[in-house]
């Protein structure tokens, strides 16, 4: 698959893919790039159908262009990231909602949850929030018509076809599933701080 | 040691932000108005990552606890060293126990102190800025606080010789600011760009270090449908479906999900930074 490229301002680019399975290969593929010296660049940010780099002088703008449009661009068949097992309490709020809209048992819920093999698409929303691809489409969630002003440090959600843990307290409109026991998702004065990367697998253990 | 008397109504610490963390979902941050920052920097001697103080709107008032030198970029305000009135855009020396006041803008929005050796907080991700966002950095400054100075890194010269230039002109707060757009990832999202230089927008007083929120003659979007969220940077200027664009600074998320329909030129971004509550607001298509 190819992607296209669109301009953000001058000195910042968009990538953009129409598989969001294909995305993780196209931001390894840059940051792979720019590790090799072919541009330089201050950020590499993939998310959900797209890669952002930006920082680029007009010189490095067009070699990420031709870069980029000169891949075949494909899902990876086997996941490669660390892997990261996080205990979970599935004592969630919306537990019983998300079973309802998959029309099964909030047991059955869980089991399908904590056997999902996840893997971080991208971070957004708050420093180490990370978006967990694996669940699909077929058991994509609305999120809550109503935002919670205040969604614990922890708290497991899911929202459209991913899951994620709030690294801390904040308003969230996902629906809370679960709670993680003693992982910090986000320590500043830990390298990296974020648990969870991109690319990194994730398992929700009950 | 700096004490802040009167922090005014948001006083933070701000560098050339922290760069290399999007990916994790930590946002820019840095000086709002990066020129004013650089320039204040160079004024004191200082490289033009050091940490600087960034006030908003209605100034500041510090106490030197040592001697120390400043410069004060930004917005059109009275600067005033105990009761002697001091220029703006100049390096000012302050003697041990001597009152920076710096006052309300009468134009622009956000003043720059800078101080030779830099304001010494903790680093977080290497960068000393105040994220509004997602409160990494130090935490706005209250009375109270004592504020350590940096060793400086530049060799001793004369800082005073000049020539100086004169500071950069900050619009009126009724004067209309012409922000110039690069092209945006969506421009096809938006209908009726043909004419955006004949829409006048006013400054929301909801705006924030976050983003800088335009209301006005609604932005309709060419087609129906949502976006899914990706990567911003400063300057961008995403519409949201009702219309009323969203022009992001310094704090920004890393993401968005409305479409962004151009970026704000560097000089443009700097400007963003200096419009007031009720300014009237014109974007302009890059030619």
């Amino acid at each position: 698959m190819k992607a296209q490229v669109r301009p953000l301002g001058s000195r910042a680019v968009i990538a953009e893919v129409d598989d969001s399975a294909v995305v993780p290969d196209l931001a390894e593929r840059l940051r792979d790039a720019r590790s090799e010296g072919e541009f330089a660049a201050v950020e590499i940010v993939p998310a959900a159908r797209t890669v952002m780099v930006s920082g680029l002088d007009r010189a490095d703008r067009e070699t990420v262009a031709s870069l980029v449009s000169s891949w075949d661009l494909s899902a990876h068949e086997v996941a490669t990231g660390p892997i990261v097992n996080l205990a979970v309490d599935f004592d969630g709020p919306d537990l019983a909602d998300v079973a309802s809209v998959w029309n099964m048992s909030a047991a059955e819920a869980v089991d399908t949850i904590s056997s999902t093999h996840f893997e971080v698409a991208f971070c957004g929303f708050a420093p180490g929030f990370a978006y967990l691809s694996g669940l699909g489409e077929g058991r994509a969630v609305p999120r809550r018509s109503e935002p919670r002003t205040s969604v614990p440090a922890g708290s497991v959600g899911l929202a459209g076809p991913y899951a994620g843990v709030y690294p801390r307290s904040s308003p969230g409109g996902w629906q809370i599933v679960g709670t993680v026991r003693d992982a910090v998702l986000w320590d500043v004065d830990r390298t990296p701080p974020a648990l969870l990367e991109p690319g990194t697998r994730v398992r929700f253990v009950p | 040691m700096i004490e802040v008397l009167d922090p005014g109504a948001l006083l933070t610490v701000q560098d050339s932000g922290r760069h290399g963390y999007a990916h994790l979902g930590v946002s820019p941050s840095g000086a709002c108005d990066p020129r004013a920052a650089r320039v204040a920097n160079l004024l004191v001697g200082n490289r033009v990552r050091d940490a600087v103080l960034e006030t908003t709107l209605t100034g500041a008032v510090l106490r030197a606890h040592e001697g120390a030198v400043i410069a004060v970029t930004g917005a059109q305000a009275d600067v005033f060293v105990g009761d002697v009135p001091a220029p703006r855009g100049r390096p000012v020396r302050l003697g041990a126990g001597q009152v920076l006041e710096v006052g309300a803008a009468i134009s622009g929005m956000r003043n720059y102190i800078a101080v030779r050796g830099g304001v010494d907080v903790p680093a977080h991700l290497g960068s000393r800025a105040t994220d509004t966002l997602s409160g990494l950095g130090s935490d706005p400054l209250r009375a109270g606080d004592r504020l350590e100075i940096g060793a400086s890194a530049a060799a001793a010269q004369d800082l005073f010789a000049g020539p100086f230039a004169e500071p950069d002109r900050v619009p009126g707060p009724h004067e209309q600011v012409t922000l110039t757009l690069e092209p945006g990832p969506r421009a096809d999202w938006i209908r009726d760009t043909g004419d955006l230089e004949t829409r006048v927008f006013t400054a929301s007083a909801d705006s924030n270090r976050i983003g800088l929120r335009l209301t006005g003659p609604a932005l309709a979007w060419a087609r129906e449908g949502e976006l899914a969220s990706e990567g911003l940077v400063a300057g961008a200027v995403q519409v949201p479906p009702g219309g009323q664009p969203v022009i992001f600074l310094a704090d920004h998320p890393t993401t968005g999900g409305y479409p962004v329909m151009g970026v704000l030129d560097a000089a443009s971004l700097s400007l963003a930074a200096q419009v007031r509550p009720g300014q009237p607001v014109v974007l302009a298509l890059a030619s």
